[in-house]
């Protein structure tokens, strides 16, 4: 299990952040995760070895939703 | 201002602009007949792509992502929709206060993020570190266990360690709320985030960064906001509801009330659109989690670390605390005040109890061992047998030897004289035949008996004290403190039971706390419905299992943080009553036909900017009493 943090730039919308946190709790493989609007960040906690498949869904799903969030890596 | 935001306002103020000259001309130049006049149509489209372009292509994107429901495409419906019955001034004036609305938000929420992390500045950039005689500067992150760190005056301390040279005075404020500065020199923990003052410190590195002080608070507070309060996931839940039944109620009123009643079409569409306007949540889904973070923000600010909004909440509808007496009403030092040898000298009865509690590191025998003051010949002890809640069975130079209270007397039927004076009394055996007593007592913390009668005011109603002292001490204690319940004589595993027992006892929401300075309190920490903990003076375990922590053990902060945190739930509840009661109103309006696109939008990011500026009080922190 790893946990890891990122900085989101550009993350305007509240309700995109809880719906981000929502849909990255969804992908098998991540145990935890939380996105908030407040500090602007993101944490997850998923599997150590799919942690780089995860991390590629997780930026589509992020795309999807709030297409000018960026998450820095 | 951000560089988007500066376009926005550019943007804001040329549509503006242009629409006051149309609006104007619509009731000068041409009085009648603009709604068929092709070229205003035509200017008032080009203005509102200039407003609104953004919007638009944002709603088109996300439905071809599959996410519909947002403010980007409900702002173009309800704009379309005022083009399509011919209120193009209207379209483009709701657009454009939307627009302004937007952007203040961005603002005041970029503000309010900002103060915070201002606040929360505590995370050293730098370690300053020697190599070859010359300084370097080093990510702390790089800097291991047992490396020497050098501290220059006003820095901050990077990582937490002991001082190898050099004396300071270091300003904790960031840490602890604690104005005066703490002195330190060779030979004291110093922890990071401190800010050092007057002179250059040598430091071994004592933890890594990950482990220290700044890092673990850090973690901490912002860790804080994923624990939600009960009134945070009340709004969730709202918001994924709210939003498609008020969409669902636009699409029926545009349609049904046509079709049954015969009405015009133009005028329930317009109406529909003011549904649309409002069916955002945004208000709540911005101010409500921005007061708990302000609240928790304001409480670290105090040296209090609040983990989680949901122990927010329960603060305040805490109206029982039950404290631990050693070291959270008490300063937990324990000196030897007095003793009363029987058939020995004083030296030997202090050497037989020194002995006796030599392997012990309970704070008793720690007293007991500063007293004696000389190095303990440990050689001579054997069979040594802790009992808990008795005292210290042992061997000193092959002679059984009793250390310990009343209880262990009764139990070893020794005939001891008892002592009725107030502290926590040794009794030491030897071999059946009673030595004497040791008599130790405890100071009372300063500022506690302010403390409680603080906590009275602002709300707790019962106040109890749990300690493994005899009865005389404790009830002495609470009668000085102002404690209304006193249960005494405990051993570790009765405080569980103890705090079950008051918990039951206590009615509907009401909440219960513990306070207590951790050794052996962990259990007892997370049972209770508000876990406190001493920071500074408590194990890591009782830190961990706390809910909240008292980062310089000053009781009377527990006030203080209950203060903050009914201030943020009356400006939580504040924003929910208004921002839902200006959209019921609106809404109510909107369907009979009394309200306008304008006092749609004022019900959607009017009420947000409103609820952002209110939700930004929790942040401000009044030292005092008051507040």
């Amino acid at each position: 299990m790893m946990k890891k943090k990122f900085k989101l730039k550009d993350l305007d919308c509240a309700n995109c952040a809880a719906k981000m946190e929502e849909g990255i709790k969804k992908i098998p493989g991540v145990s935890d995760a939380s996105v908030s609007f407040m500090t602007q960040k993101m944490t997850i906690e998923a599997e150590e070895e799919q942690f780089d498949e995860i991390m590629k869904k997780v930026v589509s799903l992020c795309a999807k939703i709030e297409p000018d969030c960026e998450i820095l890596m | 201002m951000t560089k988007k935001q500066k376009k926005m306002l550019a943007r804001i103020i040329v549509t503006f602009v242009v629409l006051a000259v149309l609006v104007v001309g619509e009731h000068t130049i041409w009085p009648d007949g603009t709604g068929s006049n092709w070229a205003a149509i035509l200017i008032y489209l080009v203005v509102y792509l200039v407003i609104g372009y953004d919007i638009v292509y944002k709603a088109l994107r996300n439905i071809s992502h599959g996410q519909v429901f947002d403010e980007n495409f409900l702002m173009m419906i309800a704009t379309f929709g005022a083009f399509g019955v011919g209120e193009y001034s209207e379209a483009v004036a709701v657009m454009l206060f939307y627009q302004v609305g937007e952007l203040f938000q961005g603002y005041a929420v970029g503000k309010s993020r900002q103060s915070i992390s201002d606040m929360m500045d505590i995370c050293p950039e730098y370690a300053n570190i020697e190599v070859d005689q010359e300084l370097r500067q080093v990510d702390p992150d790089d800097v291991e266990v047992g490396d020497i760190i050098i501290v220059k005056p006003g820095e901050r301390i990077p990582l937490d360690g002991v001082v190898m040279e050099g004396e300071s005075l270091v300003d904790t404020a960031a840490l602890t709320g604690e104005s005066v500065p703490r002195k330190v020199q060779a030979g004291n923990e110093i922890i990071s985030g401190c800010v050092n003052g007057s002179g250059t410190l040598k430091v071994k590195v004592t933890k890594e960064f990950d482990d220290s002080t700044v890092a673990k608070i850090l973690e901490l507070v912002e860790n804080a906001s994923s624990k939600k309060a009960k009134v945070e996931n009340f709004i969730t839940r709202f918001a994924k509801y709210y939003t498609p039944v008020v969409t669902i109620g636009a699409v029926l009123l545009a349609i049904l009330p046509p079709l049954l009643f015969g009405g015009v079409f133009s005028d329930w569409i317009q109406r529909a659109c003011i549904f649309l306007v409002i069916s955002c949540p945004c208000a709540l889904v911005i101010s409500v989690p921005m007061g708990f973070f302000g609240g928790i923000g304001a409480a670290s600010r105090l040296g209090v670390l609040v983990k989680g909004s949901n122990y927010l909440e329960a603060l305040a509808e805490m109206t029982t605390i039950v404290f631990d007496k050693t070291g959270t009403l008490t300063k937990g030092e324990f000196k030897v005040s007095k003793m009363y040898p029987k058939n020995v000298l004083k030296e030997e009865l202090l050497e037989m109890a020194a002995l006796g509690e030599g392997y012990s590191n309970h704070p008793i025998a720690g007293s007991i061992k500063e007293a004696y003051g000389k190095t303990l010949d440990l050689s001579r002890i054997s069979d040594a047998q802790e009992i808990a809640g008795h005292g210290i069975r042992v061997r000193i130079d092959g002679k059984e030897t009793l250390v310990g209270n009343e209880k262990l007397m009764k139990e070893e039927t020794i005939d001891y004289i008892p002592c009725k004076e107030n502290g926590t009394v040794v009794y030491v055996a030897r071999q059946g035949v009673f030595l004497g007593t040791i008599l130790i007592s405890d100071t009372v913390k300063e500022g506690v008996k302010e403390a409680i009668r603080d906590m009275k005011k602002v709300g707790v109603k019962h106040c109890v004290m749990l300690t493994g002292d005899r009865k005389e001490t404790a009830d002495q204690v609470a009668g000085e403190l102002g404690i209304d319940e006193v249960h005494a004589e405990l051993l570790p595993q009765d405080k569980v039971a103890k705090v079950e027992q008051l918990l039951k006892k206590k009615k509907g929401k009401e909440k219960l706390a513990f306070a207590g300075d951790g050794i052996n309190d962990a259990p007892v920490l997370t049972r209770a419905d508000i876990g406190i903990a001493m920071g500074s003076m408590g194990s890591d375990a009782a830190i961990e299992a706390a809910d909240v922590v008292l980062m310089d053990d000053d009781v009377r902060k527990i006030a203080s943080v209950v203060r903050i945190s009914r201030k943020t739930l009356s400006i939580v509840k504040q924003n929910i009553v208004f921002a839902l009661g200006v959209k019921a109103v609106v809404l109510i309006l909107g369907a009979c036909g009394m309200a306008n696109m304008w006092e749609a939008v004022f019900a959607d990011v009017g009420v947000s900017v409103i609820a952002i500026i209110n939700s930004m009080r929790t942040l401000k922190v009044n030292h005092k009493a008051g507040g």
